[in-house]
């Protein structure tokens, strides 16, 4: 399952991991977002061990969405040592989704 | 395997021939690109579908329709169609595969049209939107501009009033096109007005849009406008790129007769992409129920 996050412990757990981190933004307004939701609940299992997979609601972490400017969702950002380095924005397949950790891992190493 | 029926997407009208479709007992692949329910996943409220007398947010309705063509038998893949072959077995072709199939059935909707101005695909998704109900609350008190004059562009503005400070339509003609009921609520709305006569030539702005260049149209002058964000609606395009071969009217859409025959035998079509005059939800779901007993009876002739 994806873990939430909130503005309270998202530095700790986002900023200082020592794993890459996906972060899943949404609100539960947002019909894509709720189709990615199971989608990014399989990939956190599937990668269980290489990246951790949070989501933050933007509703209720208005100073997440403006420090990561934030205006469109689902957007889904990966951080690697506290940077975010991409930046995914709309509904994506899993498939595209994996490709795009795969390739974060490959560089990594 | 030979399937008897490919659907290509998986909005109401793709979804509503696959119910009929394998309630019928037909084998049947339905191919979406993205995730099933099409346009009305971004619908907060669909408050005119029967049956609903308080309204059915659209992305409710689409997991619904997704869970009863599932129950039925109905297989869905997550895969793109690139091209599609005739013949008595049919191919449908997508990234990752190739389905055989005794007809075919497109449901392959629309996708919105896009400005082609400079600024418009660097500032996608981070200053230009598509999508006021996905977007708008990242705009509270910030002035932002929408583009269009038809009812989309109109409702979209309203919705959008409630969050930003100050929203400007800006429509190529003199006068909108949208309904007037829609027209005479805007008016109770201070912070919505309209630039006539004007189109959009550039965004420009460092990571977000800063301002546009607007030019009116008949006098042929331009200015800057200050803006914080784009919302784009001047209207829909039909996804029948890899359709070439059959019969389209002159904007692209596929012509069809009343029961979702093509100009080639074996393939139907339904919902938004096809010709007609009312692109509804209710409409969509006749036009597949009626898609996949074309396909049926299409098929019991063989």
């Amino acid at each position: 399952m994806a873990t939430e996050v909130n503005e309270s412990n998202f530095s700790q757990e986002v900023l200082l991991s020592n794993k890459p981190v996906l972060v899943d933004f949404w609100a539960h307004w947002c019909g894509p977002c709720k189709m990615l939701a199971p989608i990014m609940d399989e990939i956190a299992v599937e990668y269980e061990d290489k990246v951790k997979i949070y989501k933050v609601d933007t509703d209720k972490n208005m100073s997440l969405s403006t420090k990561f400017q934030i205006t469109s969702i689902p957007c889904l950002i990966l951080f690697k040592n506290g940077t975010a380095v991409q930046k995914i924005i709309g509904f994506k397949s899993k498939n595209e989704i994996k490709r795009i950790i795969d390739s974060m891992l490959i560089n990594i190493v | 395997m030979v399937y008897d029926v490919v659907v290509i997407g998986g909005g109401p009208a793709g979804l509503s021939a696959a119910i009929y479709a394998s309630r019928a007992k037909l084998s049947i692949l339905l191919i979406e690109k993205n995730s099933c329910g099409g346009h009305i996943i971004i619908t907060d409220s669909l408050d005119n579908y029967p049956g609903f007398d308080g309204g059915i947010n659209g992305f409710e309705l689409a997991v619904k329709l997704e869970t009863q063509a599932k129950k039925f038998g109905t297989k869905i893949v997550y895969d793109e169609v690139s091209g599609i072959e005739t013949g008595n077995i049919k191919k449908v072709i997508t990234v990752n595969s190739v389905y055989e199939t005794k007809t075919i059935i497109t449901a392959a909707g629309t996708h919105v049209r896009e400005m082609n101005i400079p600024g418009e695909s660097k500032f996608k998704g981070r200053g230009v939107s598509f999508c006021a109900t996905c977007d708008a609350p990242f705009y509270k008190d910030k002035d932002v501009l929408v583009v269009g004059g038809g009812d989309s562009a109109v409702q979209e503005s309203i919705y959008l009033s409630k969050f930003a400070k100050s929203v400007t339509i800006i429509h190529r003609n003199a006068k909108l096109r949208s309904t007037k009921i829609l027209q005479d609520r805007m008016l109770t709305y201070p912070n919505i007005s309209v630039i006539y006569n004007t189109v959009i030539k550039e965004i420009c702005g460092e990571d977000f849009p800063e301002k546009v260049t607007i030019t009116n149209v008949n006098t042929k002058e331009s200015r800057d406008l200050k803006t914080n964000g784009i919302f784009v609606f001047i209207g829909l395009v039909p996804n029948t790129s890899f359709f070439s071969s059959l019969t389209l009217d002159n904007t692209g859409y596929i012509i069809t007769d009343e029961n979702m025959n093509t100009s080639i035998p074996g393939i139907f079509a339904c919902g938004d992409i096809r010709k007609k005059q009312l692109r509804q939800v209710v409409t969509a779901a006749s036009d597949g129920a009626q898609a996949a007993i074309s396909a049926q009876h299409y098929i019991e002739n063989l």
